[in-house]
């Protein structure tokens, strides 16, 4: 049987050791916080695996279905006999996948961190920075009710400013860290809002008993049903809103403008944020979920799709115009991370239905291991070229044989070239979605071709092209690929992106818990792979010797391309929201009236009280007999006074 | 020939009390201040007194008061003569206008 003793421990190492790192790490060890940080980690990931191993072939199957377990639960608030947040650890297929998902990458980010991050002047900060993310998010994954998980929500919101606001110095992280923090936080208010709907009709914050409220017929869900508000019902409206929370922390539109930023962080971070934590927190939200936004509202989960699959295409079009590096894969995460949403749209509860919900965690899973991957093998280039663009790249093929070889079995997989790990997930995705939807599946055929160009075009451009030119001459004698801390994560991580599409997941990971048996057409398969293959000969036609053709292709589609590369004006638009209509209209005309009347009726006081010490400050002469009269007609009035009411 | 009114001694002690007031008013010397002081509050001392004798001849608590008031008296003496010796050192001078210090 499942002890939960050790699960609870998963998340409590990486927060002891943030303690640690973050109250003495800085003083006493600055250089060894890097490996405490990286053990305590090593013990957690050890953990979840054992955990998971015996979830999955031991104690989680009762009749060939896998059980939602309450390994841990105590009552943290209690603020009425019959409303109280509690806190614990709730063990299902998916929170066991993601508690090994997140220990996994945070492992390998933490490894890769000691060679990335070495002579940083804040390195003990930053692997404490690096602990409570990973916190968080395990926390996130492993909560038993709606309300702990917004909790952890909201940490893992505050983590990821700390990090990618991390190079404080520079302006441009600063404005980055606050915009993933403010645009998350704007969704998060969604999502509290969409908490206190369900709640207040379910009456109850704990997952599974709300998910039983609402699923079966009863009082409570029919009370849900019946209140409408503005043509939706109000199950919708708190679905809706919970996905808003989810939008936000996954970057879908229209809540996708802080992730490009999100790269001003350091690499790792990056990799962190992208594959394993934060991102995925929104995809995971809506699974968490799932069985009500399937069984009881239909209409939400079709919202949840649409935005999804817009997302996905129209991330995978910036995707393909973008020069720095890591906005491409930013995008391209964006572009994914919409993949796993639709997957969950069109997908149904149960059964062969829920095939899409599969294929979502399964996508969800292949991907974090890929992008990792990617975006340490981008942490690599950079590392080694000191530049993010493109422009500055090209022939690093025998510079930096291992990343190389690593960043393309990554390319491969997620360009979903069989037999990679990619390539596994995003088939049964198109499978679901042709089954339910087809102009999501034509839509997401197109976007899987997008991909495959995009990534190959980065690949291509960074390590084909023209020759690399460093900088100064002795640059390349001196500089070696990257120090084993780095490559050791890369090879671990692209050994898995070509595996990972092996594990029998339909088997495991179900939206009902009990397997699914998935076929697998060959038929169906060919016409998505041979399209990738002809995006990638594309993009091998254009990028791989320097040529004049992709200018001209761009000069070809010129308004269409820079839209796309000015990220479609986005920002432009809600700049013009926030700073044109809520300044002008609403932040300066509140200003003026703090500043004119309620700062002038401050002032006006003090003037007052200020004009009358002036006026009576001479009686304070420092005479002695000055005082003695003042004090004497004093008296001398209060004696006529009470002499005059006397009598 | 008749005993010595209340009126009488209330007139004398009322006409102490002003003396003492406008002594304090108007002199400069703090030690003459000081006597200004000390006559106030001999005329409150003879105040005490002759209300004891002709209001309340069976009690002794106006007598009790003055002989208070003539030991605090005596110890705000040697206080307020202790001060001024401080600020004849600081000053050499005992002229209440020059210790004007203390304002604004």
């Amino acid at each position: 049987m499942l002890n939960s003793n050790y699960i609870a421990l998963i998340p409590l190492l990486p927060i002891i050791s943030f303690l640690i790192i973050g109250l003495a790490g800085r003083r006493y060890f600055p250089t060894f916080s890097g490996v405490l940080g990286t053990l305590s980690l090593l013990a957690s990931f050890v953990l979840s695996v054992f955990t998971a191993y015996q979830y999955f072939f031991d104690a989680g199957k009762v009749n060939g279905v896998y059980q939602k377990i309450t390994a841990m639960k105590f009552v943290w608030l209690q603020f009425a006999p019959n409303i109280s947040i509690d806190m614990g650890i709730l063990l299902d297929p998916i929170s066991v996948m993601m508690i090994v998902i997140v220990t996994f990458i945070s492992l390998m980010v933490h490894v890769y961190s000691m060679g990335y991050m070495k002579g940083e002047p804040r390195y003990a900060a930053y692997y404490a920075f690096l602990s409570l993310f990973t916190f968080s998010m395990l926390g996130l994954v492993l909560s038993t009710n709606i309300f702990q998980i917004y909790i952890f929500w909201e940490l893992v919101g505050v983590s990821s400013f700390l990090l990618i606001g991390f190079y404080y110095e520079k302006p441009s992280a600063v404005a980055a860290s606050k915009k993933a923090f403010i645009v998350t936080r704007f969704a998060d208010l969604g999502f509290l809002i969409g908490i206190l709907v369900l709640s207040y009709f379910a009456e109850t914050l704990d997952f599974q008993t709300l998910i039983q409220r609402l699923t079966v017929q009863s009082s409570y869900l029919s009370s849900i049903i019946s209140a409408s508000f503005l043509g939706c019902s109000a199950l919708t409206w708190g679905l809706l809103l919970v996905f808003a929370g989810g939008a936000g922390k996954s970057a879908m539109f229209p809540f996708h403008i802080w992730l490009p930023d999100a790269m001003e962080g350091p690499t790792p971070v990056s990799a962190l944020i992208h594959a394993a934590t934060m991102v995925v927190a929104g995809v995971y939200l809506v699974a968490r979920l799932f069985p009500i936004f399937s069984n009881s509202c239909p209409e939400a989960l079709d919202v949840v799709a649409y935005i999804g699959i817009f997302s996905s295409l129209l991330a995978a079009i910036i995707a393909c115009t973008q020069t720095d590096i890591k906005r491409v894969l930013a995008y391209s995460t964006m572009s994914q991370i919409g993949f796993m949403m639709f997957a969950l749209g069109v997908s149904g509860y149960g059964g062969e239905k829920g095939l899409g919900f599969m294929a979502s965690m399964f996508h969800l899973f292949t991907h974090s291991i890929f992008k990792a991957l990617l975006f340490l093998g981008a942490g690599a280039v950079i590392h080694y070229v000191h530049s993010n663009d493109m422009k500055d790249m090209g022939g690093l093929r025998k510079l930096m044989p291992i990343t190389h070889i690593t960043f393309l079995l990554a390319c491969l997989a997620i360009a979903g070239i069989p037999p990679f790990a990619g390539f596994f997930s995003k088939e049964e995705i198109l499978a679901a979605c042709w089954n339910s939807n087809k102009i999501i599946f034509g839509a997401a055929v197109l976007t899987a071709g997008l991909t495959a160009f995009y990534m190959f075009r980065l690949y291509f451009n960074i390590f084909w092209n023209k020759e690399f030119k460093a900088s100064n001459s002795n640059h390349i004698e001196h500089h070696g690929e990257a120090p084993g801390t780095m490559l050791l994560p890369l090879i671990i991580l692209a050994a898995l992106s070509v595996t990972a599409g092996f594990v029998p997941f339909s088997k495991l990971v179900t939206s009902d818990g009990a397997g699914l048996e998935t076929e697998f057409h060959i038929g169906f398969a060919i016409g998505p792979v041979l399209l990738a293959v002809a995006a990638i000969l594309f993009a091998w036609f254009m990028y791989c010797k320097e040529s004049a053709v992709p200018q001209k292709i761009a000069d070809a589609l010129k308004g269409f391309y820079t839209a796309a590369y000015r990220k479609f004006y986005f920002d432009e638009i809600y700049l013009f929201i926030t700073k044109k209509i809520i300044f002008n209209l609403i932040g300066r005309p509140a200003a003026w009236i703090d500043k004119n009347i309620f700062d002038g009726f401050m002032n006006l006081i003090a003037t007052v009280t200020e004009d009358v010490s002036e006026g009576i400050r001479s009686f304070q002469s420092g005479k002695v007999q000055e005082y003695a009269i003042y004090f004497f007609a004093g008296t001398l009035g209060f004696v006529l006074l009470f002499i005059y009411l006397w009598t | 020939m008749n005993e010595i009114g209340l009126t009488h001694i209330l007139v004398i002690s009322t006409a102490l009390f002003f003396i003492g007031v406008y002594g304090f008013l108007t002199r400069r010397n703090m030690i003459t201040m000081l006597m200004a002081i000390e006559l106030i509050l001999n005329s409150v001392n003879i105040n005490f007194v002759a209300f004891n004798k002709f209001l309340y001849f069976d009690k002794l608590d106006g007598q009790f008061f003055t002989i208070f008031i003539i030991a605090i008296a005596a110890a705000e003496a040697a206080v307020a003569i202790a001060i001024i010796i401080n600020l004849y050192r600081n000053y050499k001078s005992i002229d209440v206008e020059d210790a004007d210090l203390m304002k604004f």
